[in-house]
């Protein structure tokens, strides 16, 4: 099974990178954009018996070392 | 007393907190490997600066799992002092020891520099050698080193009077340009509830002689060693 997991730092959190990338597109002429995050992407290739097997693991891990819940939140997408 | 300097796998600072203490304090003080369990009889942990891991991930993820750190969670808990220094503050909020996160630079710069803190909090076993409203003189040097915590987190901290040092200017006073990573509140270093481990971005032990350009970095290590002499470490309990 192949997972995608996304992790981006929490509203109210600063995130300098993504406003530096704003800035970046601002000075590019993409005027409409409003507001950038930026996050982490990682693709994690495991075995699992069901899918529920799957997200359960995969919560797992996220809540003990892929994201920090002090600053970061995440959501993922299972591929089968 | 006997200090522990614990080496990570991309730790850089070790030998600086261990020259510091040896030669500028007389301490008695050994190295600890991260692949080790921890053992014997220490007053104090040292977590030093670094990349430790290669702050892969995030700085400090990875660090928090290595094995000796499962004793120092335990050494903590039962009111064992520990001392973070900049990756080691990093690795200390990972491991839940101390509230809070440190997050990039809102310049994202690196900053090198020297930076003025002003002691907020005496009664604690890293401060109390220190007065109310003193400045120390110390340096910076990191990426990651803006302090976050959730308005909840950071209102506890005010209450029980958990922030020790606050970025300052030379009279003392906070503002933006004495911030050098953007530090909610100008939070420098922060302590646990009970008072025995801290955490702090700027290095003390690179201000341990007059030849490094000051000494005021030894009012963190003479405090550890005034509370262990006085057995007061015990008033501190986790």
């Amino acid at each position: 099974m192949r997972v995608k997991i996304f992790v981006c730092l929490k509203e109210g959190v600063l995130d300098p990178q993504g406003k530096a990338v704003e800035r970046s597109l601002h000075s590019l002429g993409y005027k409409e954009v409003k507001d950038v995050r930026m996050g982490k992407y990682l693709e994690v290739d495991l075995e699992a018996a069901s899918r529920q097997a799957a997200e359960a693991r995969i919560r797992e891990m996220c809540d003990k070392l892929l994201a920090n819940p002090v600053i970061e939140d995440y959501r993922f997408e299972i591929q089968e | 007393m006997r200090w522990g300097v614990i080496v990570f796998p991309g730790s850089c600072d070790e030998q600086d907190v261990y020259d510091c203490l040896k030669h500028n304090l007389r301490q008695k003080v050994e190295f600890l490997w991260h692949k080790d369990r921890l053992s014997g009889k220490l007053d104090c942990i040292v977590l030093p600066g670094g990349f430790s891991y290669g702050d892969y991930l995030r700085c400090g993820a990875m660090a928090r799992f290595s094995p000796i750190m499962q004793g120092v969670i335990e050494f903590a808990r039962k009111g064992g002092l520990v001392l973070g220094i900049c990756n080691g503050f990093q690795i200390l909020c990972e491991a839940g020891l101390l509230p809070g996160a440190l997050t990039r630079n809102a310049s994202l710069q690196f900053v090198c520099r020297q930076v003025f803190l002003r002691v907020e909090e005496t009664d604690t076993p890293f401060t109390c050698s220190g007065k109310k409203g003193q400045l120390l003189k110390l340096p910076v040097k990191h990426g990651e080193g803006c302090y976050y915590a959730e308005p909840a987190t950071l209102e506890r901290l005010r209450k029980n009077r958990q922030i020790l040092v606050r970025y300052v200017d030379g009279k003392g006073r906070t503002s933006p340009s004495a911030n050098p990573n953007g530090s909610l509140e100008h939070i420098a270093g922060v302590c646990n509830e009970g008072r025995n481990v801290f955490g702090l971005m700027p290095h003390p032990e690179d201000a341990g002689e007059k030849l490094l350009g000051g000494e005021d970095g030894l009012k963190i290590f003479s405090s550890v060693i005034a509370a262990c002499d006085k057995g007061e470490k015990r008033a501190w309990p986790g």
